[in-house]
């Protein structure tokens, strides 16, 4: 099983990764405190953080616009609990941060957050936020088990799998998409893959080039790219050769439904029937039919052969597998590491180099290039480890910088259609994962719930749009049915219940006064203490109740968790 | 059950002026409730006389249109669909329309769309704003601007104005979250109603939650923290409102819901009808699997034609004897046609550049054809029109001013519907 193989297969890299660590941490740790600046700088500590921090001061100064302040300490450690492990901190883990008096306080939480301890979390976090890049949110398909590919890239991200490696095994898997009495076949990764294969594998063409090079190349199918004169439909084509060995055979246990998916190389023998020259066909829009071979975007062209490696009796070797030297080619092209560390910018920033983040080309030019590139040649030099791509972008300034606006507008507007100069945090939207694991954790709910009583909560928001290529939307973006989800919602009422030994219920029954136990409400849902008038509405509150303090607190509660403060990532 | 009785039913446990009374005096959610005290003087007969609204049925994934509406029989690319005579002499369509073919006369055929967006998500964005998508705004769709338009006529409206039955609407883009569409299933269940505790813990709740709100709202976080707490106030509203009873299809007789067909897309068609007559300016009902690569005839002829003939023939005929058709605009169209060649499996691929839509009610000439294609259909053989063309059309039914400019966030001012010219054929 390939999930067991990571350790062995990764000894070379995880101890070029501790040694490199452990460079950092001298640099972090063998000064004295008092040698560190007194406000946290942490880029005098990490030299990307630097690199960043330089890039977008210039392009500060260049438009001509002050950034905003520094976001508030507790503030901080909100966003960066969010963002790197989906879900707000705890109250111990708030008052854990706010009482470090270390100066490099921000990069000891990062370090922790990336580190052995929140592993588990980490990896939960980021297989959701996967599952949801590579097979969408529709929950209906069923060549594709989203439990399979969850635990795929749980796994994957315990390991802390190195980008490459990971696009590898996703472009090259085989195996049963799901887990079954016979396991020796599972391999997660299969599910990238077997939900794209119909008609010739058309999805697996699109999205492959448009989550791993950012290119959108799905309306090239029928004709050349209307403005990006970078992509050409013969292109589609050959890139969709590559995909031609690869068959999803439906597995069925004995009943009529199938019971999973296995992922499958074969021999292709092509369209003409020569699995030498294994081509394609292809139609112009003009009806005109032409061929096609596997050549790459950048016009490498592989073997037409369309059988699989073999070895003859003289010893001679035949064949190739198309989609190995896909990935082989991915891997070195040069948009690959930009186009990660594009959508990893975004996710931590709420905006990408790049709108949408996935459509690269002369048509649509990145907003600050010189960081873009940047990042990837570092990213690229550090073996594609994303936890330190993560680490950099956490601790540089932009993400630094308060949500606050000093005034009602601002220069700097792009959910106004203007290009984002990253100069405060744009506040915006939990995702839907995000927001669950927040309210399990507000309430100390049991966390080990099974990720299928998630995938049923999700479910309700997910819409499909009824096309063969399973697009789907969803309608947590803030609108009236998440509104009432929220109010009224079974998610909801557990998370407000006063059972005993609940979460609710261990902050009424503890001995400590009313105003304490509102602060810890509040420090639990928003990371903060309520201001004066807002303990003046929650005594009204109390006093309304008529010493019933228990639902005067539950009442209190429940107002937190709807409150926009709460769902928004500010 | 007709609209007065709407107004009469309590809703479950609590009446609504009970209810928002209490929250009379809290100013920081009042605004959504403003309209409350109109929607008690409002006469709804009056309303129902004034006020517009627009029915869209959408067919997701691009419908084969030459089967459907401008049929080629006998020609290569023409599949093996025969065409039926309709209400309107001289207009034919396709045999699997019988029904539908009943009704020609409040419709109008235009044979003569002719766009460029052949890629499902392009083609859906592009049809329902009349703009091709642009990385730096976003446009609004036909239900969030119709209902923005339209809204405004309906004071006493407490459901949401853009009602999308199934989803797959296009968003509200730079007129905000206000006008997103509201997503229920064609069974018209709206989750999450009611309210575990009392109505006076709820208000207590809302005011506290207010508190809050204001707060994070004063500290200048821009946009989003503003709009939750706005469909907040919609929210409450919408828990109270005995107009929720618009989306009970379940309630209408057997009979009725028989002659819509017992399909989602029937149901839908049912509740656009229901809440189009409780003043909801714009439905949006998804009838979706028209992506058809392989195997179209068979698709066609047994499972899509007849669920859409039923039901869309059933909402025509009841809005015409109900009256309302007059003052709604009915649209039909998905995100482009088919290819005009027969595939290797026997289905048809995207195609853009040769394509119908149909439209009926409110302003519109009705029995009509507009425009024609070649005699193999892959081509516009008069005047093509865009979805910018089609939007403007359907904005003019409504009678809903062509000089309307937006301003987007950025400060660029954008004419409504693209600045697209009337289909002269679709008016006298």
């Amino acid at each position: 099983m390939m999930i067991r193989e990571y350790p062995r297969k990764y000894d070379g890299f995880t101890s070029r990764f501790v040694v490199r660590l452990s460079v950092v941490s001298m640099v972090l740790f063998a000064f004295p405190y008092h040698a560190v600046p007194l406000c946290a700088d942490n880029s005098s500590v990490v030299p990307q953080v630097a690199f960043i921090d330089s890039q977008m001061e210039a392009a500060w100064a260049d438009a001509n616009i002050k950034p905003a302040e520094q976001a508030a300490d507790l503030e901080w450690c909100r966003r960066v609990y969010l963002d790197l492990i989906g879900r707000i901190p705890t109250v111990d883990e708030v008052l854990q941060y706010k009482n470090d008096s270390s100066h490099n306080k921000q990069s000891v939480l990062v370090g922790r957050l990336l580190g052995k301890e929140y592993t588990r979390e980490y990896a939960k976090h980021w297989a959701n936020v996967w599952t949801t890049i590579l097979i969408g949110r529709d929950a209906n398909n069923r060549m594709i088990d989203r439990d399979g590919m969850r635990k795929y890239l749980q796994a994957a991200w315990e390991i802390n799998i190195p980008y490459d490696q990971f696009v590898e095994e996703l472009l090259t898997a085989t195996g049963d998409n799901a887990t079954r009495e016979d396991a020796s076949l599972f391999n997660g990764a299969t599910n990238f893959l077997s939900g794209k294969l119909a008609d010739g594998g058309l999805q697996a063409t699109a999205k492959t080039a448009q989550i791993f090079l950012g290119l959108q190349v799905q309306c090239t199918q029928c004709h050349n790219h209307p403005f990006n004169s970078g992509v050409k439909q013969n292109q589609f084509w050959e890139l969709n050769a590559f995909f031609r060995q690869t068959r999803a055979l439906r597995r069925f246990d004995g009943g009529r439904r199938v019971a999973w998916i296995e992922l499958v190389d074969e021999d292709f023998a092509g369209q003409g029937g020569d699995p030498d020259e294994a081509e394609i066909f292809y139609e112009l829009r003009n009806g005109l039919v032409k061929v096609a071979y596997p050549v790459f975007v950048d016009g490498t062209e592989i073997s037409r052969s369309g059988l699989l490696p073999g070895l003859l009796e003289d010893g001679t070797t035949y064949g190739v597998n198309r989609r190995r030297e896909l990935a082989s080619l991915i891997r070195s092209n040069p948009l690959f590491p930009k186009a990660v560390v594009n959508r990893v910018w975004a996710y931590f920033l709420g905006y990408g180099f790049t709108t949408p983040i996935d459509d690269f080309g002369g048509h649509n030019p990145p907003t600050h290039p010189a960081l873009l590139e940047g990042l990837a040649q570092r990213f690229t030099e550090y073996s594609y480890d994303l936890k330190s791509l993560m680490r950099w972008i956490v601790l540089s300034k932009p993400y630094s910088l308060t949500s606050r606006m000093k005034a009602e507008s601002t220069a700097d507007a792009p959910d106004s259609g203007e290009q984002p100069h990253f100069s405060r945090f744009y506040v915006r939207q939990m995702q839907p994962e995000q927001l669950y694991d927040s309210l399990l954790v507000a309430t100390k709910a049991d966390r080990s719930e099974s990720a299928g009583r998630q995938d049923r909560w999700l479910s309700q928001f997910v819409i499909a749009f009824g096309t063969d290529e399973g697009d789907s939307s969803t309608t947590f973006n803030g609108t009236i049915p998440q509104i009432l989800m929220l109010f009224n919602g079974d998610l909801i009422q557990s998370a407000t219940s006063l059972d005993q030994d609940g979460f609710l219920d261990q902050i009424v029954m503890a001995n400590r006064t009313n105003r304490e136990k509102i602060n810890a409400l509040y420090v639990a849902a928003l990371a903060r203490w309520p201001s004066s008038s807002e303990v003046r509405y929650a005594n009204h509150l109390l006093l309304a109740r008529k010493g019933q303090v228990k639902e005067a607190l539950q009442d209190v509660w429940w107002a937190l968790l709807n409150s926009n403060e709460f769902i928004l990532n500010h | 059950m007709d609209r007065k009785s709407y107004q009469s039913v309590p809703c479950g446990k609590r009446s609504r002026r009970n209810f928002l009374s209490h929250l009379g005096g809290l100013a920081a959610l009042s605004t959504p409730f403003a309209s409350f005290t109109n929607s008690l003087l409002a006469n709804a007969e009056e309303l129902k006389k004034q006020h517009k609204s627009a029915i869209l049925l959408w067919m997701g994934g691009g419908p084969s249109t030459m089967d459907i509406w401008d049929l080629k029989p006998g020609q290569a690319t023409g599949g093996p669909f025969q065409q039926i005579s309709t209400s309107v002499d001289g207009i034919a369509i396709s045999e699997h329309m019988p029904m539908t073919a009943k009704q020609m006369h409040h419709l109008a055929i235009v044979r003569s769309m002719s766009t460029r967006e052949a890629d499902h998500q392009r083609g859906r964005y592009y049809m329902h704003t009349g703009f091709v998508p642009n990385p730096n705004v976003e446009h609004p769709g036909y239900g969030s601007l119709i209902a923005h338009e339209l809204a405004t006529a309906v004071p006493s409206l407490e459901i949401p104005p853009f009602v999308s039955v199934g989803g797959g609407s296009v968003g509200p883009g730079f007129l905000g979250t206000s006008w997103a569409p509201f997503v229920v299933s064609p069974q018209g269940n709206v989750k999450n109603l009611e309210s575990p505790v009392s109505e006076e813990r709820l208000v207590s709740r809302l005011q506290m939650l207010a508190a809050i709100e204001d707060r994070f709202i004063q500290e200048r976080r821009g946009q989003l923290p503003r709009d939750h707490r706005e469909i907040v106030g919609k929210s409450v509203q919408l828990m109270s409102s005995s107009q929720l009873a618009a989306f009970k299809v379940s309630e209408e007789p057997a009979s009725v819901r028989e002659r819509y067909g017992e399909t989602d897309f029937g149901r839908g068609c049912l509740m656009a009808r229901r809440l189009v007559e409780v003043g909801v300016p714009f439905v949006e009902v998804n009838l979706g699997g028209w992506d058809n690569h392989s195997n179209i005839f068979g698709t066609l002829a047994d499972q899509r034609l007849p669920n859409l003939d039923r039901a869309m023939s059933a909402l025509i005929a009841d809005l015409a004897d109900r009256g309302t058709l007059d003052t709604t605009a009915v649209i039909w169209m998905g995100e482009f046609g088919r290819t005009p060649t027969i595939n290797g499996n026997g289905g048809r691929d995207h195609w853009a550049r040769s394509w119908s839509a149909v439209v009926g009610g409110a302003g519109f000439n009705r029995g009509v054809v507009v425009g024609e294609t070649s005699a193999d259909g892959r081509e516009v053989a008069s005047e093509p029109y865009s979805s910018q063309d089609l939007m403007t059309s359907v904005l003019k039914s409504l009678d809903i001013s062509l000089e309307t400019t937006f301003r987007a966030k950025n400060g660029r001012p954008m004419k409504i519907a693209n600045g697209g010219q009337v289909i002269p054929g679709l008016f006298s």
